[in-house]
């Protein structure tokens, strides 16, 4: 049961730190907030385009061209998150081990050259 | 009470750290590229060669305007640098100087580590959004894709070396680090200070700030301290790099003497690594946002789970 409470303990520390990250950040511009001065102008809170006018909205439409990427990205985050405890027991199971993984990850590899040789890593 | 007073002292400890060792990289990012593009650089600040120019800098920030601008999206506008700091903060307290001279040992800090890493590249990605400007939105769709390509290899390249040290917790990494790592493992270091400095977005994969044809990218529209912050932390996030790289491929505190002079030599690998962010900066031009994914997807990947097999073969054989 100790080891537990020393295992939550670290975390602990790991909670305190973020509280002073939320503070730093806080404090770093509360004492902006201080120091600064604050003069707005209707042209200074117009949205910076090159010095002209902005021209419609900013949140313009685009073609997101790398939605591929993503795709293949969310088939490979999945595979590495099973990697990570399989690279820690791994050696103690022995080979046995190192097929089962290579299995995995022959099938997605596949599915990478699939997307390779059908083009869609490339822009056009 | 005793406890909560050690936590809070290493807490102060990685703070001071935080906010002393980006600006020394800073100093040396303008002094560097100055002498490698023959000029001198900061001079004036401080009196002796402009050591206190970071500083002053800062000082400046602090008493900056606040503007946001009337079409943006207020909240995540005004949260988007806290984003991208803090993360930094919290990775930087479990990488290990020594063996004991670590913020939190955890058992998983490779996993950790990485983790929040990422969490760091949201801060761009909300400050593209939420400026409602098409600079801003461009570079925040590049950081986008630059964050799905390079997440990968990274951790690919990671895993390699949690499997020769057959353990995730970064102290346990840096002691089973042997010099023979440096030849097996040399493949994952490539690919991992490739991806980040990506992840970075430091030149030559700056295309989310190509500052030739999207102004700033996603920090078009921020000044002032806001933009302070996310100056501060692209070189904690170098500083961050340097160390996990340092921790993971270069044997961490190991060196002669190592029993006193650990944690020094554990810096002294940081900041070189640090040197190396900075010459790639000078000494290559930026890429284009299609070359980096084909870069990523066709040699990185690759690479990266042949490290694997090779690895899987070395510690098993």
């Amino acid at each position: 049961m100790s080891d537990y409470a020393d295992y939550l303990a670290t975390y602990a520390s790991v909670a305190a730190i973020i509280g002073v990250g939320v503070l730093l950040a806080a404090g770093m511009l509360g004492v902006n907030r201080l120091f600064r001065p604050t003069l707005t102008t209707p042209a200074k809170l117009l949205t910076y385009e090159s010095g002209v006018d902005p021209v419609g909205a900013g949140w313009a439409q685009s073609n997101v061209r790398y939605y591929v990427y993503a795709f293949l990205y969310v088939v490979f985050a999945v595979d590495a998150v099973f990697l990570f405890p399989w690279a820690v027991v791994f050696a103690s199971i022995g080979w046995a081990a190192a097929i089962e993984m290579a299995v995995f990850l022959g099938f997605i590899a596949v599915g990478l050259v699939y997307a390779w040789r059908k083009g869609v890593l490339s822009w056009t | 009470m005793g406890e909560v007073l050690e936590i809070a002292l290493r807490c102060l400890v990685v703070l001071a750290a935080f906010l002393v060792l980006p600006l020394l990289i800073g100093q040396i990012e303008h002094k560097t590229m100055a002498h490698m593009q023959s000029r001198v650089g900061p001079m004036y600040a401080g009196g002796f060669h402009g050591w206190a120019q970071l500083i002053a800098d800062g000082v400046k920030f602090v008493q900056k305007e606040d503007v946001t601008p009337r079409a943006a999206d207020r909240t995540v506008f005004a949260l988007a640098p806290a984003v991208a700091l803090v993360p930094y903060l919290v990775v930087l307290f479990v990488i290990p100087l020594g063996p004991s001279m670590v913020g939190a040992d955890l058992d998983l800090g490779l996993f950790f580590a990485l983790a929040v890493m990422s969490i760091g590249v949201l801060g761009s990605l909300m400050g593209g959004w939420a400026s409602a400007n098409k600079y801003s939105l461009i570079g925040g769709l590049r950081v986008a894709s630059q964050l799905m390509s390079y997440e990968l290899p990274m951790v690919l390249s990671a895993v390699s070396v949690a499997m020769m040290a057959g353990t995730l917790s970064l102290v346990g990494i840096a002691e089973a680090w042997q010099w023979s790592w440096l030849l097996w493992q040399l493949p994952a270091l490539v690919v991992f200070v490739t991806a980040g400095l990506a992840e970075l977005q430091r030149p030559p994969f700056d295309m989310p700030i190509a500052d030739a044809e999207l102004v700033l990218g996603p920090y078009t529209e921020y000044g002032g301290m806001r933009f302070a912050m996310f100056l501060l932390a692209e070189y904690a996030g170098i500083l961050v790099l340097a160390a996990l790289t340092t921790t993971l491929f270069l044997g961490g505190w190991r060196g002669p003497s190592s029993e006193e002079l650990g944690w020094l030599w554990a810096l002294t690998k940081t900041m070189v690594v640090a040197f190396f962010v900075v010459w790639f900066r000078v000494a290559w031009p930026r890429m284009r946002e299609d070359q980096l994914n084909a870069l990523a997807w066709k040699a990185l990947v690759p690479v990266a789970l042949g490290q694997l097999a090779l690895t899987t073969v070395v510690v098993l054989a």
